[in-house]
């Protein structure tokens, strides 16, 4: 009986009956519950399980993209909760797609950066400067705010100029290593944050502390967006293009020279990895995803000021990285996922339960743990038993690995060789 | 002809030096031992050669060329590999990845290439594995291709170590102490590799050694260092019959055995 059990949760067949009859529920759940969080995140775990399903990866990507692109907006849609639902899948890829950015660096080349957010603040007040009146203090020439059509081009821009500042902060930070590594670039971050906050004088170039308000919003064939239903897919745009990119090249040669400078830094430079060159580019990769996601957050906020771009938020983001497993794409997008839902949705909505209950008298908390002020601890508690129980991350890096016996048979053959005759070396071989 | 000359290469340390005047030739095509009491300055000296210590005064040439100055992966881009006395792989990636990386400088594919999926790249890289297969063949790893480095047994690691250093196809390959750590069976296999390697892949090597029977039996050449001063060089022959290099280090039961 069991046999057969495991036996039928192995076919591929029965799972994607499995599968779709749980997509199908929680859909239906969330269509006709439409302030039901719980509904909405049992959605949102179908993802998951079908990260888990034996199918063609490519089957999974359409399905998954199916799922992310079509069913949740259409089966939300119903009710008031739209635009919040919107606003945590908008949130979700934005943070997703600076954890990737975060892994490259962290995961990747195994550089610890304490201060990423700065690359997300270069984003977001490039944005914020051309598409409000703010240009208009400093430029000699042009019209601001320019038109929300910009906005495209502000995405790449935006990754140009913090990749640009992710090249200049990695200049003098390649001089140090580990520990001190993690200081300086904690230091850049704030040096950032604080810079923003007080270019309002001699020129004004960024409205010091007072912020950046009335930015133009984005126009997409002479639309305005300025709906989080909107954003969701300029964001669900760009999160694909930086899974593309971060996948690519974790299995090229540059991928590997990034694992390599991490695992051992004297091996790798004898091996012929050029160190700084290839630190620096894990540096102004990771950071143009940032900068990318910086000007969606200034278009959708329409208000940027540095008090969104502070340590607590670099934190975060290594949290996400650390929490998803470091080095893992999978893993990194559900810990960015897991910490905003958590963040977002399920503590607060907790926390406003328990206040309810609480005003109704059901049950009496003490005025000292009110469940507003306990938000953070319950974080807290989680992170600490993620931390102790899944100590590689909520999905571990696995090494890709390679077809054997393809290799084996294409090594064979493979004309003569470039470097080495076919026939094995007569002493070379283990018993 | 030599391909690697060595002139008055002086290496100081603070008030410490670790070598003094070091000047050797090494021939094309030969397998050169340097050896030495711990702390003889060994390391320090192929450290100098490969770049990841300048030297304090002194010459290195390769056919000619100084290498003083290079970064390490440019000298690996010159054609001298090594391996390391204490191993240094990259232990979270897999067998075959560690041989990729080995190859890194003959790979031309850029980074834009690989997200643009140019064929020229994807062509290069599929070539590159089956190279590296090969290579793994060739040191005995294959059964490994996809087991991290880091979980390869003592002897295995060193073979990868290797592998790793031969897959840049160098002109000249330093070994740092590659029998450490092996029982004889494993010595003398390896002592066939690097004979093996010598012919077919036409590469000068140079290895420093503290096992005596495998340096005499490999070596064309020896150098002694001690106290990071070049006291003897000749053939084994030589070598074992020097006063100096037997108060020194071999003490008198090489003497005998030999």
């Amino acid at each position: 009986m069991r046999e057969q059990i495991s036996k039928f949760s192995q076919s591929p067949k029965a799972q994607a009956i499995f599968f779709a009859a749980y997509v199908i529920v929680t859909a239906l759940g969330l269509y006709l519950m439409q302030t039901s969080v719980i509904a909405f995140l049992l959605l949102l775990f179908s993802i998951l399980i079908l990260y888990y399903l034996k199918l063609k990866t490519r089957t999974k990507w359409l399905i998954g993209l199916f799922i992310i692109a079509v069913v949740v907006p259409l089966v939300a849609s119903q009710g008031p909760s739209f635009q919040s639902y919107m606003e945590v899948g908008t949130l979700v890829g934005i943070y997703a797609a600076m954890s990737l950015g975060l892994n490259v660096v962290v995961g990747f080349a195994g550089l610890l950066d304490l201060g990423f957010i700065a690359f997300f603040a270069v984003g977001a007040y490039t944005y914020a400067i051309f598409a409000s009146t703010q240009a208009s203090h400093f430029m000699p020439f042009g019209h601001y705010p320019l038109p929300g059509d910009t906005f495209w081009l502000f995405i790449l821009i935006g990754a140009i100029i913090a990749s640009i500042f992710g090249i200049l902060l990695g200049i003098p930070v390649l001089r140090v290593r580990g520990d001190y590594l993690a200081i300086v670039t904690l230091g850049f971050g704030e040096i950032i944050r604080i810079v923003l906050n007080n270019m309002d004088h001699p020129i004004n170039i960024t409205n010091g502390a007072l912020g950046i308000s009335s930015i133009t919003p984005p126009n997409f064939l002479g639309i305005p967006i300025g709906n989080s239903s909107q954003f969701y897919f300029i964001v669900l745009g760009i999160f694909l293009v930086v899974i593309y990119i971060v996948t690519r090249l974790e299995h090229s040669k540059l991928g590997r020279a990034w694992k390599a400078v991490r695992d051992n830094e004297i091996a790798a430079q004898a091996s012929g990895i050029p160190l700084v060159k290839t630190k620096l580019a894990a540096f102004a990769i990771g950071a143009s995803f940032s900068g990318m996601m910086g000007a969606v957050f200034a278009a959708k906020q329409m208000y940027v000021d540095a008090t969104s771009f502070t340590y607590l938020e670099s934190t975060m983001i290594l949290v996400m990285v650390i929490l998803g497993g470091m080095g893992s794409v999978p893993g990194v997008i559900l810990g960015a996922a897991v910490v905003t839902i958590l963040n977002t949705q399920v503590l607060t909505d907790l926390s406003n339960w328990l206040t309810q209950l609480s005003t109704n008298g059901v049950i009496s908390i003490p005025d000292a743990l009110s469940p507003a002020k306990m938000q953070r601890l319950i974080f807290g508690i989680l992170l600490v038993v993620f931390a102790l129980y899944r100590t590689q991350g909520l999905i571990p890096h696995k090494n890709r690995k390679i077809n054997v016996e393809k290799l084996k048979k294409e090594a064979s053959e493979a004309p003569g060789g470039a470097l080495l005759s076919k026939e094995r070396a007569e002493t070379g071989g283990t018993d | 002809m030599s391909i690697l000359e060595v002139k008055n290469l002086t290496k100081q340390f603070g008030g410490l030096t670790a070598t003094s005047d070091i000047s050797m030739g090494v021939e094309k095509n030969s397998i050169t031992a340097v050896i030495g009491p711990n702390g003889a300055g060994k390391t320090t000296f192929f450290n100098m050669i490969t770049a990841v210590y300048r030297p304090t005064s002194g010459d290195i040439l390769l056919n000619g060329k100084s290498l003083v100055g290079l970064k390490p992966h440019q000298v690996s881009k010159f054609g001298i590999t090594r391996t390391f006395q204490n191993i240094r792989l990259f232990n979270e990636q897999t067998v075959l990845d560690n041989v990729l990386v080995g190859m890194h400088q003959r790979l031309k594919g850029h980074w834009v290439g690989t997200l643009l999926h140019f064929p020229n790249v994807k062509r290069e890289e599929e070539n590159a594995k089956i190279e590296a297969y090969k290579i793994l063949e060739y040191v005995g790893l294959e059964e490994y291709v996809n087991e991290n480095a880091g979980n390869l047994a003592y002897g295995a690691q060193r073979r990868l170590e290797i592998a790793r250093a031969i897959a840049a196809k160098p002109k000249v390959l330093l070994l740092d102490e590659p029998a450490a750590g092996m029982n004889p069976k494993e010595t003398q296999k390896l002592t066939d590799l690097i004979h093996d390697m010598r012919t077919r892949l036409d590469v000068t090597i140079i290895l420093i050694e503290h096992d005596m029977k495998l340096v005499m039996k490999i070596s064309d050449f020896i150098y002694v260092l001690d106290h990071g001063e070049l006291i003897a060089s000749g053939v084994p022959e030589e070598i074992r019959n020097n006063k100096r290099v037997i108060e020194a280090y071999l003490g008198k039961g090489a003497v005998l055995n030999g």
